[in-house]
């Protein structure tokens, strides 16, 4: 295979895989909108929706289907606890605060876990195919491509339901300004809780996918943090940015792959984000921030 | 003007309280240093371990408690000072008034070389460089074996000190208290000076700092480059009292310890930042002391599960800080020793 | 003392100030006023270095101060408060004020980690200005209060005394009495006054109550729509016919307007 023709198979596997980094990032845009709020707790409520899909069909042997379902109604249950009990009482206090605030959630995650299903790594039920999928002569794993189409599917889908239904114009409003959306008659907290039911679905869907593609781990969400440093640095302004954001790092972390021992994943895009900062401190599409003196 | 100088300075001088306050601080510091006379070398174990927390507490205080930066990082730094110990000394022999203070400097530059491009502008990119910082730093002591040897990590030989090798936890507490009394007094005279305002200046609010003179970046990099160097020396005297490096010590889970050590002591106290390393030093011990207890009785093997168990608790006291007592154990101190001042008045 | 020359600035196509030019001479009031959105706060921003004009120049003492950053015009004895208080939370007002002080010392950080004598002679001197201050403006009772707890007027008066430690040559005051009472109002008026005469510093402010300014400015300049229409002694300013079609009326209905 010539080098060209490895080079683009890499990038079609890794903008391939990072259908479910761009399904994230969905989920951490989405609460941000809401709230303002950069959720640094998004990968370990992926990471326990697996772990929750795995309960429901491992040790309660129930169906790939109804552990869907009882996973989904864990992590929605998960976020909306979240969202009451921590992130509500942050009101109107410093960003920062509201981050560690989410750090903490995250650590608290990890640790639960840990304590309940242990360190090793755990197999769920194959719910992806292995048969690989062959674009052209490029050889794409079963796994990967079939997560991406449904990653896909699953973000194209919400992204329509917050464009048109009355939820997403409600989102929009609430981000716009919530002095707004108030004076629009809309209830900013129930915007606010159900950005976090939708950050729960993606994370829950997200979680397991990547766990279908990968192991099972405690760290299966660290991803979650590159894909967070990343919309950063995207500018968390639109949506769409977001996603491409999500590609990128699935492309980066394939391209790595293919030029360095594949230790050096982990940390690339982290990497991206140094050279941005010092080639771009203002992020990748953002303005200087202007502060009302 | 000239003529009310004279009555202003009646008012301000209140020489008494402040000797009393250093008497106690003598009486305390003497009591630190009679402690090993007194107490089983496992409590000496855990003081010293304190000792170096409440350094590294000190660092991250001044950045993000007094000064607005959080770092998500702060353990890499930490890692850093803890591997300039291993390697000066393991592959050059240097001396430990050599390692340690190198330690400190190369924390700071790394420390700076990460958040620099950041601290030009205001808002999360610290955050995230920090945690680049974190990761970038963690993945180098794991995989640039030939100087850090990977996973297996470094041993460290006892610090020689006038001719007396630190070789148990007796002797080197006594290094390790020395350094906690002179960061502290460091630390706090430094938030007493025009440094610390100009900290607290931009921490609040980072426009009018500038409207009085203050170089946001410069006095940004000056508290970054000091947390760092707080770290560096804690990483320091962190290899010569565990006497071994490994990437393990310094991952994302310490950062998150000295976050909550932060958080929980109160941020932006000096006072905070001794009562918080304290508590998160102690508090796990504790649990697995108890929950050690408990287990055995039920027959049930806990050591797998104390790594997650700090977590989780790490995380809990964070979060439950934050949200109930932002201004931590310090406020909650404050506010009891003024109750009890008036009940006595 | 302070020369602003023919500023133009524009956001975006939007213009904010369009050929403003106003001098503030040595040891005076001047007054800047105009209905809101006269563009006043936007000159004030140009003067303190926040926002950079397309055209003109900002003059201190002679000196072109157009191209410094905020924090080295506080060097160059630039002193501002500003609309909304800013003060540091958290702080006494002590503290507060001492903030003020930064660009006389030069304690570094080593000098000040190991309180070093420079150091130590410093905050001595630095305590005894503080409490000049202090007494000047009559904060003695509460110089020992963390300024959240303070009355909204006493804020506003710590604030001035923060600016005040500067030793400024030129100190800005951006509506020091928005928001407060008659007796507030009247206070404030007192220590601007006290600040010109005692200390003889020079002083440029902008304003939305006319009492006030009409009671103590040396001079007046009028803005309007981001444009100069007037300027002059209150009396010539109170009977410049384009300042009354500007205002919608009479001075007096918008004494009462903003009162």
């Amino acid at each position: 295979m010539s080098p060209m023709q490895l080079f683009i198979e890499y990038s079609i596997v890794g903008i391939a895989a990072g259908g479910i980094y761009a399904l994230i990032a969905l989920g951490i845009i989405v609460i941000f909108k809401a709230s303002h709020t950069f959720n640094f707790a998004m990968g370990e409520m992926m990471m326990l929706s697996a772990y929750f899909f795995y309960a429901a069909t491992v040790t309660f042997t129930l169906g790939p289907v109804v552990g869907m379902i009882v996973a989904m109604a864990g992590s929605i249950l998960v976020a909306l606890v979240i969202e009451r009990v921590a992130i509500r009482p942050m009101l109107g206090r410093p960003f920062i605060a509201i981050v560690m605030v989410t750090f903490g959630i995250g650590s608290i995650i990890r640790g639960v876990v840990g304590m309940v299903w242990g360190p090793n790594e755990m197999n769920i039920p194959a719910i992806l195919s292995r048969s690989p999928v062959m674009l052209g002569d490029i050889f794409v794993p079963g796994k990967t491509a079939r997560a991406f189409a449904i990653a896909v599917v699953i973000v194209v889908g919400l992204i329509a339901y917050l464009r048109f239904s009355r939820a997403g114009v409600a989102l929009r409003a609430a981000a716009e300004s919530a002095v707004t959306a108030y004076s629009m008659g809309i209830n900013v907290r129930n915007v606010v809780a159900f950005s976090w039911i939708i950050a729960a679905i993606t994370g829950c869907i997200s979680g397991v996918l990547m766990a279908n593609v990968n192991t099972l781990t405690p760290h299966l969400g660290m991803i979650a943090l590159n894909v967070l440093s990343v919309v950063i640095l995207g500018g968390m302004a639109s949506i769409g940015g977001v996603l491409v954001a999500g590609f990128i790092i699935g492309w980066l972390e394939a391209i790595t792959g293919l030029f360095l021992p594949s230790e050096f994943r982990e940390i690339t895009p982290y990497v991206l984000v140094l050279i941005i900062l010092l080639v771009k401190p203002t992020g990748l599409f953002g303005g200087k921030e202007v502060e009302r003196i | 003007m000239s003529s009310t100088v004279d009555n202003s300075v009646m008012t301000t001088t209140k020489a008494s309280p402040l000797t009393a306050n250093r008497l106690w601080l003598l009486i305390f510091i003497v009591a630190l240093a009679a402690m090993p006379l007194m107490l089983p070398g496992y409590w000496i174990f855990f003081a010293g371990l304190l000792g170096i927390n409440i350094i590294a507490t000190h660092g991250l205080n001044i950045m993000m408690g007094y000064t607005g930066l959080l770092s998500l990082g702060h353990a890499a730094f930490v890692g850093v000072g803890a591997y300039t110990v291993a390697i000066l000394q393991g592959r050059y022999g240097m001396p430990f008034w050599v390692t340690i203070p190198a330690a400190g400097i190369l924390a700071t530059v790394i420390g700076i070389a990460f958040g620099l491009p950041s601290l030009r502008i205001r808002g999360l990119y610290l955050v995230i460089a920090t945690l680049a910082a974190q990761f970038i730093l963690h993945f180098v002591f794991v995989n640039w074996e030939s100087v850090t040897n990977g996973d297996v990590g470094l041993s460290v030989a006892p610090a020689v000190v006038f001719g007396i090798a630190l070789n148990d936890e007796t002797s080197i507490y006594y290094l390790i208290l020395f350094f906690v009394v002179v960061s502290t007094i460091f630390a706090r005279n430094v938030i007493h000076s025009r440094v610390g305002r100009a900290f607290i200046a931009i921490r609040e609010r980072d426009l009018t700092a500038q409207v009085i003179g203050v170089e946001i970046v410069w006095y940004k990099l000056l508290a970054f480059g000091l947390g760092s160097f707080y770290a560096g020396i804690a990483g320091a005297l962190l290899a010569y009292f565990n006497r071994f490096v490994n990437p393990e010590q310094f991952g994302l889970l310490l950062s998150v310890f000295f976050l909550s050590a932060v958080i929980v002591g109160g941020m932006g106290s000096i006072l905070g930042a001794i009562l918080g390393a304290a508590f998160v030093t102690l508090l796990p011990e504790f649990l697995r002391e108890t929950s050690l207890l408990i287990g055995s009785s039920l027959g049930f093997d806990l050591a797998t599960i104390l790594t997650p168990l700090r977590e989780t608790i790490f995380g809990l006291i964070m979060v439950a800080f934050l949200i109930l007592e932002p201004r931590g154990l310090a406020q909650l101190w404050t506010r009891t020793r003024r109750k009890l001042l008036r009940e006595r008045a | 003392m302070l020369d602003i020359q023919n500023i133009q600035l524009a956001f975006g196509g939007v213009k904010a100030l369009s050929g403003v030019s106003v001098s503030a001479d040595t040891g005076k009031i001047t007054a800047v006023i105009g209905p809101n959105g006269a563009g006043k706060t936007s000159l004030f921003n140009v003067i303190s270095g926040f926002y950079k004009p397309q055209k003109g120049r900002v003059t201190l003492d002679g000196e072109d101060i157009s191209s410094l950053k905020p924090h080295q015009r506080a060097y160059r004895g630039m002193a501002r408060t500003f609309q909304n208080i800013a003060l540091f939370h958290g702080m006494t007002v002590t503290d507060n004020i001492k903030l003020g002080a930064h660009t006389h010392l030069k304690s570094g950080i080593l000098s000040a980690g190991l309180l070093l004598p420079i150091t130590r002679r410093e905050e001595a001197d630095l305590e005894k200005e503080a409490a000049e201050v202090i007494e000047l403006l009559e904060l003695d009772k509460v110089r020992n209060d963390q300024v959240e707890d303070l009355a909204y007027g006493l804020q506003k008066r710590v604030e001035l005394a923060r600016a005040l430690v500067m030793r400024p040559k030129i100190l800005l005051l951006d509506e020091p009495v928005a928001g407060m009472n008659r007796e507030e109002k009247s206070e404030m008026s007192r220590f601007v006054l006290r600040v010109k005469e005692d200390l003889n510093t020079t002083v440029l402010l902008i304003e939305h109550d006319m009492s006030m300014v009409m009671g103590i400015s040396d001079a007046i300049v009028v803005l309007s729509f981001g444009e100069p229409i007037a300027s002059g002694t209150p009396d010539e300013v109170r009977n410049n016919p384009e300042v009354i079609k500007a205002y919608l009326g009479s001075v007096d209905e918008t004494t009462k307007s903003a009162a």
